[in-house]
């Protein structure tokens, strides 16, 4: 059977010259980089390569990288780290409600330690207001931290309008401007003196790098406490022996991701568009979630009416298609997605929420057989679902059990 | 290992039973589209027996295959057999379902037990 994997927001595929470059760190030189005899400089050469290559995707400086283990960590020690240090000036921060749980959940811990949070609006597109995120400021705002984009409904902020907002409303002179660039990553180029944020995160996983590696790039002036203590690893702000090979392969995904983003994006982005003009010619009743306009070039994001989201990706994977949901019965929790949640998505529409998320891996050929079989599983789920029947007879959407 | 077991995988993907019963002898219907699930079971009963049973459920696996479990389960048994089937009971026959599933979308025993609750209303309003 095919395998199409269009999931590429919770994991991509390995790029191959990112193995090839991360294979003699396993087998050859596994010195340990903090040990100054040879075989520990080859690790330490390899280790500052590397940060130079994400450096130099962002446009930032080499020595403003952080190397961590996973997005969820950089944020842990973004959100923890610059509160701590922040803590004698403020103690309230401002996040979006569409955030990753790595910044969601680590809010709420420190809620309990007596900081204050405030959670700014989506418009029903995923879009964050600049006019509410200038009320939610106060005197003791420390921080700010607004994703990139999102990984579920492709949003992409204008993060460059909302830190000059937040720097020109002069509310303080220490807030800090984080971003979980997370999404973004291999899917777009960045620069961060152009966004003008003091703070964001990279992780590899999801850029065609290997799991095991991320970063948070943090700019020279900006102060933050260790989460990690241990030895000096990372200017003592991340103690641990470092993750070498999976570091050389984000430097290089890093390096690949300048060259050739742009090339593949054109290619991502004409899969996606067929998949965003054809599915609702193909199937009545979907409606897509998330801009338009500002969206990242591999996500797609529909919600398809009377059929429920975990359903419909178990049919899709028993045709070898790989996809994911945002509705309750998909989640571990049982609760929709909160980015449908706080974009107001009906509750009942949402439930039928599926995701794709293509990779610069996926073909043409694969976007038709998504064309081909995804309206016959719709049509199956529908067959079977006394909401769709209701409606056929009816014209009216049913809401609850008679 | 799979999330699902084979036998709940071949249920959802291959439900038995599906449809509606246009002179059902009794109409059934639980749950809430706001939580994901909700499920409709028609029936016939004939010499006290479920004659046939027919479901449209809309939800997620689990849901899916729990329908087409107890669809197969009552069928030809006596209404008072089918109602000491419990929600448990299909758990078990389709090998155990996901801890977080056992309550939300375990629900067919429920909705056919409703079924023959409306034939049991309609039989005792007509004498």
């Amino acid at each position: 059977m095919k395998q199409i994997y269009l999931d590429n927001q919770s994991n991509t595929k390995l790029d191959e010259r990112v193995f090839s470059v991360m294979r003699p760190f396993f087998l050859e030189y596994y010195g340990n980089p903090q040990s100054i005899y040879s075989l520990g400089c080859v690790s330490k050469n390899a280790l500052e390569i590397a940060r130079k290559q994400v450096a130099s995707y962002i446009h930032a400086n080499a020595s403003e990288i952080i190397f961590t283990s996973c997005g969820t960590e950089s944020n842990n020690l973004a959100v923890k780290g610059i509160c701590e240090a922040l803590k004698s000036k403020g103690n309230h921060i401002v996040v979006s409600a569409i955030e990753h749980f790595s910044v969601l959940n680590v809010v709420k811990k420190l809620q309990k330690d007596g900081f204050e949070v405030t959670y700014v609006s989506v418009d029903g597109k995923g879009n964050v207001s600049e006019t509410e995120l200038l009320r939610a400021l106060r005197k003791n705002t420390i921080l700010v931290s607004i994703q990139h984009s999102n990984a579920e409904i492709g949003t992409i902020q204008d993060i460059k309008k909302l830190v000059s907002a937040v720097k020109n409303s002069k509310v303080n002179d220490f807030v800090v401007f984080h971003t979980d660039a997370v999404s973004s990553g291999g899917m777009m180029s960045m620069d961060v003196k152009k966004l003008g944020v003091d703070a964001l995160t990279l992780s590899s996983s999801v850029m065609y790098g290997p799991k095991g590696a991320a970063a948070l790039y943090l700019k020279k002036e900006i102060c933050i406490v260790s989460q990690m203590d241990g030895g000096a690893q990372e200017c003592s702000k991340r103690g641990g022996t470092e993750n070498i090979p999976a570091i050389v392969g984000f430097g290089k995904a890093c390096e690949i991701a300048k060259e050739e983003t742009i090339v593949n994006n054109r290619k991502v982005k004409k899969l996606r568009d067929k998949l965003i003009e054809e599915l609702p010619k193909r199937i009545e009743y979907v409606y897509l979630n998330g801009s338009l306009e500002n969206r990242l070039v591999g996500n797609v994001n529909f919600s398809i009416e009377f059929v429920e989201g975990e359903a419909l990706f178990l049919l899709l994977d028993a045709n070898g298609i790989m996809a994911a949901s945002g509705s309750a019965c998909a989640s571990k929790n049982l609760k929709m997605s909160h980015v449908l949640d706080a974009m107001k998505v009906n509750v009942v529409v949402g439930q039928g929420s599926i995701l794709f998320t293509l990779s610069k891996y996926n073909t043409e050929e694969e976007i038709n057989y998504v064309l081909d079989e995804f309206p016959k599983i719709v049509k199956k789920l529908r067959e079977m679902s006394p909401l769709y029947s209701y409606f056929i007879k009816t014209g009216k959407r049913k809401l609850s059990a008679s | 290992m799979a999330f699902y077991s084979e036998k709940v995988m071949d249920h959802f993907a291959n439900p038995r039973n599906i449809g509606e019963i246009k002179d059902a002898d009794g109409i059934g219907e639980v749950g809430n589209p706001v939580c994901g699930d909700m499920m409709t079971f028609y029936i016939k009963v004939k010499d006290n027996k479920i004659e046939d049973v027919k479901f449209k459920t809309f939800g997620c696996g689990a849901a899916i295959a729990v329908s087409s479990m107890i669809s197969e389960m009552a069928l030809g048994k006596t209404v008072d057999k089918v109602l000491k089937i419990t929600n448990n009971d299909v758990a078990k026959a389709l090998g155990g379902l996901p801890p977080n599933k056992l309550h939300c979308s375990n629900l067919g025993a429920d909705a056919l037990h409703k079924a023959i609750q409306d034939y049991k209303n309609k039989k005792n309003n007509i004498f």
